[in-house]
């Protein structure tokens, strides 16, 4: 009893954590799961067939998957090259307009994503611009860069400005202390943007409805076939992304926690 | 740092440019399409004429849905905090060497679609499911009671997706109280739970207020769980309708009115909140 008592927050957090859990339980589960019929989203009979050929008997899913893994890796390119060098700007110098910048950032992460991607479609459909692929990929690298600052300012408020400084002092220009310096360190958070970026893109699925035209995404696919019937498949991809994504993020941690080590040493 | 005043501009300038092109104009734009003739459609052009009925109509037919959504967004908010709020206190300051990994496991779920999450609920929710029979055994719903396609599944559903955007910055504003204050508390006898209010709660403030505003502004506006989880009456957001309207109806004057005023609403009540929370400290 004593221990519950005084374990109850580390017990409460554990149950929440669980509760976060249990529907990529389901996933996975469905992801083995042979249905009756195509209505039918509940757990029938085990197979291996999903994992063993996810294409077939799903024939519009995997190439709505190709299109949201190219869209997912341009947008991640671009809002990466282009958050990095805003969060630098804003981290280490000073400016006129820095607020202005910073508010700038901000309205997107505080806008509910049916505004933005009305919004746009508003623009795309004056300007008479065709939506389809490159709608969706301007749209993704829009609401992706603000996380990207964010992330990459956290990594840079965390860094040492003296280190920088020094490599200037020893009469290294702005452009090498970048590339050798700040870029090395800053590296990590590159990263953890990146993969948030990927993230965020390759599951969006509001602004992209909204510019999207004839061009099929994976969660497009998935919320069409709600109203159909949902192939098994698609938990497939859900089960797969989600393991990869743990395994980017796992083997992240152990090769930043050898670094820290190793310096340590 | 250096004296040539240009460079910051110029590494800020494409990104500032993108959202100035492509999150900005279109706001305007939204703005603009809200004023049009409502007679055009999108074959025949629309005529500008400054109509601001669109606004009258928009919220004379679709005021109870705003209502709705503002509602539900508010209760998964409050759910929100109370669920996350011991598990980011667990790993902030219980949880030691654990630390980085339990931190891996609260974001790991939502590498995981946001829709198949949501249709994994409406497989636990769904009418035949372990878990609603259980729940009519039990007695705590009636024989034949649902859960799927009522307003409380569509709450359950907001609460759980953006659990994160709450545990996260709470996370981090807990962290940073440091656990010496909490003994010192505890040494002049107060209360674990008087000290957790006095000392431990308003230091988290910060972290309270951006996390409530992280879940309220998406739940508001999102449409994917009352589409999944809800029924037909009684569960439609004001996010439903925007969408329905531009991309069934095409009916882009109502549409962009009803999507500048949830703009607007927001806009408003995240200003109220968070001056009266006293905290400015977001961004």
């Amino acid at each position: 009893m004593n221990w519950i008592r005084k374990n109850i927050i580390m017990i409460v957090g554990m149950l929440v954590l669980f509760y976060m859990f249990i529907p990529v339980f389901v996933v996975i589960a469905l992801s083995f799961n042979e249905p009756k019929s195509r209505l039918t989203y509940t757990f029938d009979k085990f197979t291996l067939d999903n994992w063993l050929h996810p294409c077939s008997g799903a024939e519009a899913m995997c190439p709505s998957v190709m299109v949201s893994l190219k869209i997912g890796l341009l947008s991640t390119i671009g809002a990466t090259i282009l958050g990095t060098l805003m969060a630098y700007a804003l981290m280490r110098y000073r400016f006129r307009g820095k607020g202005v910048a910073n508010l700038l950032l901000f309205l997107p992460m505080a806008s509910p994503e049916v505004v933005m991607g009305s919004s746009l479609l508003t623009l795309f459909v004056s300007a008479s611009f065709p939506l389809g692929f490159w709608t969706i990929l301007i749209a993704h690298i829009m609401f992706c860069l603000s996380f990207v600052v964010v992330t990459v300012k956290a990594r840079l408020a965390g860094m040492d400005p003296r280190l920088e400084q020094a490599a200037m002092d020893l009469y290294a220009n702005e452009w090498q202390t970048f590339r050798r310096i700040t870029l090395p360190l800053l590296a990590p958070g590159i990263a953890s943007a990146a993969l948030l970026s990927f993230s965020l893109s390759f599951d969006d699925f509001i602004v992209t409805n909204f510019n999207s035209g004839s061009t099929v995404t994976f969660p497009m696919f998935v919320w069409g076939s709600a109203q159909r019937g949902i192939p098994p498949q698609v938990n497939v991809i859900g089960a797969g992304v989600f393991l990869i994504a743990l395994a980017i993020v796992v083997i992240g941690q152990i090769v930043g926690a050898r670094k820290r080590k190793a310096l340590a040493a | 740092m250096t004296n040539k005043k240009w460079v910051p501009y110029l590494l800020l300038a494409p990104g500032a440019l993108w959202l100035a092109i492509f999150f900005l104009t279109p706001m305007f734009n939204l703005g603009a399409t809200s004023l049009y003739d409502p007679s055009g459609s999108l074959e025949t052009g629309y005529v500008m004429n400054g109509h601001v009925g669109n606004y009258v109509d928009a919220l004379s037919e679709y005021w109870p849905q705003f209502l709705r959504s503002f509602i539900f967004a508010a209760i998964a908010t409050v759910l929100a905090l109370v669920i996350a709020y011991p598990l980011a206190y667990a790993i902030a300051l219980k949880s030691g060497k654990w630390k980085n990994i339990l931190l891996v496991l609260v974001i790991a779920p939502f590498f995981t679609s946001f829709l198949l999450r949501t249709l994994a609920w409406t497989a636990i929710l769904g009418d035949n499911s372990s878990f609603v029979h259980f729940l009519q055994n039990i007695h705590i719903l009636p024989e034949g009671g649902r859960i799927l396609a009522t307003p409380f599944a569509v709450v359950m559903g907001l609460t759980y997706n953006f659990l994160p955007f709450m545990t996260l910055p709470l996370f981090t504003s807990l962290e940073k109280v440091d656990p010496r204050l909490i003994e010192a508390a505890g040494d002049l006898y107060s209360k674990p739970f008087t000290g957790f209010r006095r000392v431990v709660l308003p230091l988290s403030m910060p972290g309270v207020v951006a996390g409530t505003l992280l879940t309220f502004i998406p739940a508001s506006g999102d449409y994917i769980n009352a589409q999944l989880l809800g029924g037909i009456k009684n569960t439609t957001m004001i996010g439903n309708v925007i969408d329905r309207a531009f991309l069934e109806r095409g009916a882009y004057p109502t549409a962009a009115a009803l999507s500048f005023v949830l703009m607007a609403a927001i806009v408003i009540l995240v200003a109220t909140y968070v001056k009266r929370a006293g905290t400015e400290e977001l961004v």
